[in-house]
């Protein structure tokens, strides 16, 4: 585990999860998959506006919203990520994404460090690949982040 | 001994009929002493969210899986495994789970290497359970545990290794991957994950079929006749004759695994789980390219 900081919403989460047993865990992580909100309508009716994240098991869709232009790297960063209902590991880990990087910025979201699925201690629990699923969710994010700062 | 098979005409043209059950039929048998029903599934948050009444949850990576070797469980953690979840050796097992039974036919297959001699797959599993309106429920069964005895794998009658795949060249193999990762195409772009294989391709002379065409719209088995028309006249493999299954993991290439053996009546079929986690990144394997099953080295 490397020792790059997370942002304090995130690295709360990991907390929780560090906090309790195995089988605990995934019990949180399901909460996590409850509370993953809807997508607003402007995305939910339309879907082309998202990008797939085909290193998930199941259909997973994201967009990123970047405040102004001019702010650069201060920008408000929002991140709105669709998983289906009959995944719930894979909506548990968006629903992770959502919270964790909530009212960061642009560097801020940079800044997360890549490991961050490994420090959540399901590593055993949940299949290389599931995690997997969720670096690349992250790692669709990131690119979005700058691709709409560098624009 | 074993409930007796589901007589559904649906399933008479199978080679072996008794290994698929209907929902009409579970349904009607849920409950009954001797049988024991088991989810499995790709997520391993599914059954948490609701599974068939009186269901038990079986992980494919934390139960049947070796936690430090890449292998299966051995004997005792398989008699563990099963005796925690009230299994008993001569219970009729059905088991079910997302994706078109995917993990649940890896499941059966693994029930399998230990000879656990009824095992049966729910046909159109989780997704058509749900799809009829059954019911479902979130409690989860506390069972009597059992004494499940402590039987030795067999792994030479169903599982191919590496060394038995190369010594199998030119046999029939069967790729139940997608077409781009059987011919080897790149989908890598920058921030993408790498895909956990060296190389790209498939083992040469491997037929493609990839593995969800033996599967309905609704996750049910295709009827028997349009499965021999894919498997025996598309890609003209002979029934009499040995044949290897393969994919990613060898989870995929259980569900085709399941198809040959029991459905079609394929008499000597093994599932190589290594696959091409194994073989992608393995040293000096002949591996061909493109959407052709490939030349075969000479050995």
């Amino acid at each position: 585990m490397t020792d790059a900081e997370l942002p304090g919403a995130f690295a709360a989460i990991v907390d929780d999860f560090q906090a309790l047993t195995e089988p605990d865990r995934l019990q949180l992580l399901l909460e996590f998959a409850e509370g993953l909100p809807d997508l607003p309508e402007r995305y939910a009716d339309h879907p082309e506006l998202l990008e797939p994240v085909p290193e998930c098991q199941s259909p997973v869709f994201l967009v990123v919203e970047v405040g102004e232009a001019a702010e650069g790297a201060d920008a408000p960063v929002e991140v709105f990520l669709s998983a289906p209902r009959e995944s719930p590991t894979t909506r548990g880990f968006a629903g992770i994404l959502t919270e964790g990087l909530a009212g960061l910025t642009a560097s801020q979201v940079l800044a997360v460090p890549d490991d961050v699925p490994h420090r959540l201690g399901l590593d055993r629990a949940v299949s290389p690949l599931r995690l997997r699923g969720m670096a690349g969710m992250l790692g669709r994010i990131k690119r979005q982040v700058r691709e709409r700062v560098a624009a | 001994m074993g409930l007796p098979a589901d007589t559904d005409p649906s399933f008479a043209d199978y080679a072996h009929p008794e290994r698929l059950v209907s929902t009409t039929w579970l349904a009607e048998h849920l409950g009954q002493p001797g049988l024991a029903v088991v989810e499995s599934n790709e997520d391993v948050l599914l059954y948490s969210t609701g599974h068939i009444p009186g269901a038990v949850h079986l992980d494919w990576h934390t139960d049947l899986n070796d936690p430090v070797t890449r292998d299966y469980v051995d004997g005792a953690g398989f008699a563990a495994a099963l005796s925690q979840r009230g299994i008993s050796r001569d219970d009729t097992v059905v088991i079910y789970g997302d994706k078109n039974n995917w993990w649940a036919a890896y499941a059966l297959w693994v029930f399998t290497l230990f000879g656990h001699e009824d095992v049966r797959l729910l046909d159109g599993g989780r997704a058509a359970w749900i799809a009829e309106g059954r019911e479902l429920t979130t409690e989860v069964p506390t069972p009597q545990p059992t004494e499940y005895p402590v039987v030795e794998r067999d792994d030479a009658s169903i599982r191919a290794f590496k060394e038995d795949v190369l010594a199998f060249l030119g046999g029939q193999l069967v790729d139940v991957r997608s077409a781009p990762e059987y011919s080897g195409e790149r989908t890598t772009m920058p921030d993408y994950p790498e895909e956990g294989a060296l190389r790209g391709g498939h083992i040469p002379g491997a037929q493609s079929v990839p593995w969800a065409r033996a599967a309905q719209e609704d996750g049910r088995f295709r009827s028997r006749a349009e499965l021999e028309s894919i498997y025996l006249q598309e890609k003209g493999l002979d029934p009499s004759q040995p044949v290897i299954a393969y994919c990613r993991i060898g989870e995929r290439s259980s569900h085709t695994w399941f198809v040959l053996r029991h459905l079609l009546g394929f008499d000597d079929v093994k599932n190589y789980d290594g696959s091409w986690t194994e073989w992608g990144n393995a040293v000096r394997v002949p591996i061909a390219t493109g959407d052709q099953p490939g030349e075969v080295p000479q050995r």
